[in-house]
């Protein structure tokens, strides 16, 4: 088990500041999601949280310890991270990649064990990539490309899994099925996740915690119901918006106004109401 | 009879069997033919060609020249003092061309990126023209004139990479740092192509003529010495290269995955750098700069192997040299009336047409 905090967090490429004085933390065993709109900063906390990025001020503690202090490779034993665009080498096979997912488990003397074997076995096991395992990633579609990227990160076997964006460039079924499986090994292991997530009604549906971002702080955290509004969404995107109850799971549901295609005002409330 | 024959055996083939399969193939892998392959060639390299010597011949002249022993009147001289020194030194610059080329070329993830394409060996040929031609150097200093551009080069092409870099967030990070050191390899090899060309409208013919066969790369000065120098350096360079691989295997995921599983990668791409440089710039300083091997014997190795290999990688690299060195020295002769070409000219014909056909088919990949 572990937690992950940001206390007075500034992260800065060259000049400029993107993210200012920020101070959070990823509750543990719970799945987080980062949202707001671009440029709002989401991403480059998550590299800040994951020691992608240094911090221009501030720490970035995992139970209690500095991040930057620590061994890089004793830190990814510990704290994974799925990047937003990570590059497969030419016809590498699945089992392959995955097992790269090993290497922080692996010392200078210590080579491939069978524990690598049994870890990579359950990440292509969970991750439902079994039977594409010798399978080279060129040939995978989209979704199941993404399906063993997670499963690398699963074989890394961290107490906290940070994911950028994993369920970009997928069509909608992939994006389910990619945050089911992340609920999945929440539930299963109770691995602490944060993920960034452009859709903001996936978010709120997958989400035991949401922190909203708006110009490199942090407008609103804590459960979707509470912090998912349509003020807090106008706030945070400038968009007008309904929001109501996802009629399958409660969890709010944004309906978007938009300019065109409302209905009568009437007709409108009544479906609301109804 | 049968049946006692039968239970060892059944016994014995049970249990082991898969091990035992595991490990043959793994003996009887590609990267073990390629080695093979480089025995026989070294062989053929230094038994045949111009001069002819036997094997028995050849044990008796190595056994007696390390004992003391008596010599073979002429065939010891050109065993020792020709083809085995200058067969060790093809060997030994193919490999470290070899490695230079794919630890660049999987490093920054593309084929282009070998030391002979981003202008270090062009730093290499730069100072060693410059040391001919201006200073009169020869010999030691030019090869150490040699490795001081390559050094040189490396570094203003990795300071320039750097300077504009760290720039905005996204994945793509690593590829725009890579791409830019290509290029700013390639504008460096440019101007100093062009400083060579000057140097050499310069140059009075004699000593042109000399620089010429130093730009051309040539195993012709050969030599023991050189051989050590050379050995010395990969024993240095080869542990290097063992201790980067692992980490290399993880970079090659991206910066930023790799740097996930615990990869420093800026210290790790530093000592990449440093490893590929220093086995370009030793090579370049022993035969000058053969063209296009370094760049070769990745992606050759690659389709040897199936996958990319640093060990099929310098294996392919040395095999390069030999085999472009005996048909210059050997083959070209009889068909060129009595010419002996320098060995780059050969390995430079085969690259180019190789570089073509690569840009060719990665463009039609990308369309």
């Amino acid at each position: 088990m572990a937690v992950l905090n940001a206390n007075d967090l500034t992260l800065q490429y060259e000049a400029r500041k993107v993210v200012e004085g920020l101070t959070t933390e990823i509750p543990e065993g719970k799945v987080t999601m980062i949202v707001g709109a671009n440029a709002c900063g989401k991403s480059t906390l998550l590299r800040g949280l994951s020691r992608l990025l240094k911090p221009a001020c501030g720490t970035v503690t995992l139970d209690g310890k500095d991040i930057h202090t620590r061994p890089a490779r004793e830190l990814a034993r510990t704290l994974g991270l799925l990047p937003q665009h990570p590059t497969a080498p030419d016809g590498i096979t699945v089992r392959d990649l995955v097992g790269r997912g090993r290497y922080p488990h692996q010392g200078f003397f210590r080579s491939w064990s069978a524990r690598d074997d049994a870890a990579v076995q359950r990440a292509l096991d969970a991750t439902d990539t079994l039977g594409l395992a010798e399978r080279s990633i060129d040939e995978l579609s989209g979704g199941q490309r993404q399906r063993v990227w997670i499963a690398m990160a699963l074989a890394q076997e961290t107490d906290v899994l940070l994911l950028d964006e994993p369920t970009t460039y997928l069509d909608l079924a992939h994006q389910v099925e990619v945050l089911d499986l992340i609920t999945d090994l929440n539930r299963s292991r109770g691995t602490t996740v944060a993920i960034v997530l452009h859709d903001l009604n996936l978010a709120a549906r997958y989400a035991d915690h949401v922190i909203a971002m708006k110009g490199g702080c942090i407008v609103a955290e804590g459960p979707a119901p509470e912090v998912v509004t349509e003020e807090l969404v106008f706030n945070v995107f400038g968009l007008e918006s309904r929001v109501v109850p996802d009629p399958i799971s409660g969890t709010p549901l944004i309906v978007p106004i938009g300019r065109h295609h409302a209905r009568p005002a009437s007709t409108n409330e009544l479906e609301i109401a109804s | 009879m049968s049946t006692v024959h039968k239970l060892p055996t059944e016994l014995e083939l049970t249990a082991p069997k898969h091990l035992h399969q595991l490990s043959l193939r793994r003996v009887l892998s590609p990267t073990f033919f390629l080695g093979l392959a480089l025995v026989v060639v070294f062989a053929v390299y230094v038994l045949l060609g111009s001069y002819t010597v036997t094997i028995p011949d050849f044990f008796t002249i190595v056994i007696n020249h390390l004992t003391g022993g008596e010599k073979i009147p002429g065939a010891s001289f050109i065993v020792m003092e020709h083809k085995l020194p200058r067969a060790v030194v093809g060997t030994m610059i193919g490999i470290a061309f070899g490695l230079a080329g794919a630890l660049f070329q999987t490093m920054l993830r593309n084929p282009l990126a070998s030391p002979d394409i981003i202008g270090i060996s062009y730093g290499a040929s730069a100072a060693a023209v410059t040391a001919i031609v201006i200073f009169g150097a020869s010999g030691a200093v030019v090869s150490w004139a040699a490795l001081g551009g390559a050094l040189g080069v490396a570094a203003i092409i990795y300071a320039i990479s750097r300077g504009t870099g760290s720039g905005a967030g996204g994945g793509s990070r690593g590829n725009a740092a890579g791409n830019r050191l290509i290029l700013a390899g390639v504008g460096i090899a440019a101007a100093l192509h062009a400083v060579v060309n000057f140097l050499m409208t310069r140059a009075d013919i004699r000593t042109a003529a000399d620089a010429l066969i130093w730009l051309n790369g040539s195993l012709n000065s050969s030599t023991w010495d050189r051989a050590g120098v050379l050995a010395v350096s990969l024993l240095v360079l080869i542990p290097a290269v063992i201790a980067l691989a692992g980490p290399l295997r993880i970079l090659e995921l991206g910066d930023d995955a790799a740097a996930g599983l615990g990869i420093k990668v800026n210290a790790t791409r530093l000592g990449l750098v440093l490893t590929a440089v220093g086995f370009a710039a030793v090579a370049t300083a022993a035969a000058g700069p053969v063209a296009f091997v370094a760049f070769l014997a990745g992606p050759i190795a690659r389709r040897v192997v199936r996958k990319p290999s640093l060990p099929a990688s310098a294996l392919t690299g040395a095999l390069i040299v030999l085999l472009a060195d005996f048909f210059a020295s050997n083959i070209a002769p009889v068909i060129l009336d009595g010419t002996v070409l320098p060995v780059g000219v050969i390995t430079g014909a085969l690259g180019a047409p190789f570089l073509l056909w690569l840009l060719v088919t990665s463009n039609r990949k990308e369309a």
